[in-house]
């Protein structure tokens, strides 16, 4: 059994989740493929909170003490699982930028400009004024 | 159709970088030498274009991997029948390149490695934890592919361009190509052979830096083991490639 005010935040928190996730989507804050896990983790929380039978068959089923750290858990283990979907999200990018980084690189060649973070312009500018800051406070 | 490329990855080398290509062209006076500058906020871009090479610069520091894929992308796009690695630092000798160019003919492989422990003259003495590592890794690949490798962990290495052109895709690991990378060409059907090489002390630092301690020993068995599972990927096995 977990108490009236656990229950009532339980589910205005879920509840508000669901709602800020939708407006991000809607103002394009939010791209649709990211909102899923988001989506998810907000509708089992929110039926976790509403349905006290399927709470404490899952505290009965993981052999949990309290039904209200049965709620805490299932939020972790979703929390752990959206961490886990950014680092592969990361990873990708990572890759996509390697082989921008690496075509950048071949495309300098072709133009014969051979552009240098050592040598281009501003850039240039900007690395000389660095390393004049670093050896005059060293 | 040009002949054979030499890639150069550097970062930060200038003052050495200049040497290799000279030494490179003195032994291979028909090679092209691709400079990959790997981000290098030093003169290293410019020294490589004053000893006579070409030069790409990667417009952040990306890391060893990287540059040397960078190298690769050129070579199969410039249509390079050979194309080969040496470090910008000076440890590699470019000499042995041409001792590795006749390997590659005789054994009739796909990839030599300049190995700086198969002369077994006791030449080259890393320090004890590296020296584990390499051995460690060393008997790891040798049991995998059934072939002696003693050095894995060598960057100095010369490929024919079916080779290259696998390295140019997704398989090639572009943060620590190592030992997982042998691995990986011996489960496509490629011949890797190892030549014996003298290789000059480090000068310390440089790309390789990562080359050690817990983490490199770990995303090298993780990377093994990963290769060992991909039965059958989307990699083009030797046999289907053209010669």
């Amino acid at each position: 059994m977990i108490s009236a005010n656990l229950r009532i935040v339980a589910i205005a928190g879920s509840l508000t989740l669901l709602v800020f996730i939708v407006e991000l989507v809607r103002r394009r804050r939010l791209k649709e493929e990211y909102s899923v896990l988001w989506v998810l983790t907000a509708l089992v929380l929110l039926l976790l909170a509403v349905w006290e039978g399927l709470l404490r068959e899952l505290a009965h089923f993981i052999g949990a003490d309290s039904q209200a750290s049965t709620l805490y858990f299932f939020g972790l283990l979703f929390v752990v699982f959206l961490l886990l979907h950014f680092s592969m999200r990361v990873s990708n990018l990572e890759r996509r930028v390697i082989v921008l980084v690496q075509e950048i690189a071949l495309l300098g060649e072709r133009d014969g400009t051979g552009s240098s973070a050592a040598d281009g312009g501003d850039y240039h500018a900007a690395i000389e004024r660095e390393r004049e800051r670093e050896t005059s406070l060293s | 159709m040009p002949d054979l490329l030499i890639i150069i990855p550097a970062y930060n080398e200038q003052g050495r970088v200049g040497r290799v290509i000279e030494d490179v062209h003195d032994a291979l006076p028909g090679a092209d030498v691709l400079v990959v500058d790997d981000g290098s906020s030093d003169g290293t871009a410019q020294d490589a274009r004053a000893a006579g090479a070409a030069v790409l610069s990667l417009p952040v520091n990306s890391g060893y991997g990287v540059a040397l894929q960078t190298g690769y992308k050129f070579g199969v796009r410039g249509g390079y029948e050979t194309i080969g690695q040496i470090d910008a630092d000076g440890q590699h000798r470019a000499e042995y390149l041409t001792a590795m160019l006749e390997a590659l003919e005789e054994h009739d492989a796909d990839l030599i490695v300049g190995s700086r422990f198969l002369g077994a003259d006791g030449h080259y003495k890393p320090p004890f934890a590296r020296a584990v590592g390499i051995g460690l890794f060393a008997h790891l690949t040798s049991s995998i592919t059934h072939e002696h490798i003693s050095d894995p962990t060598s960057g100095f290495q010369l490929m024919r361009s079916r080779v290259a052109r696998l390295f140019c895709s997704d398989v090639y690991p572009t943060d620590y190509p190592d030992a997982d990378v042998l691995i990986l060409l011996h489960r496509t059907g490629y011949r890797v052979r190892e030549i014996p090489v003298q290789m000059r002390p480090s000068p310390g630092k440089s790309m390789h830096s990562g080359h050690t301690g817990p983490y490199y020993v770990y995303k090298m068995l993780l990377s093994i083991f990963v290769t060992l599972l991909r039965r059958g990927t989307k990699v083009i096995p030797r046999a289907e490639l053209a010669p």
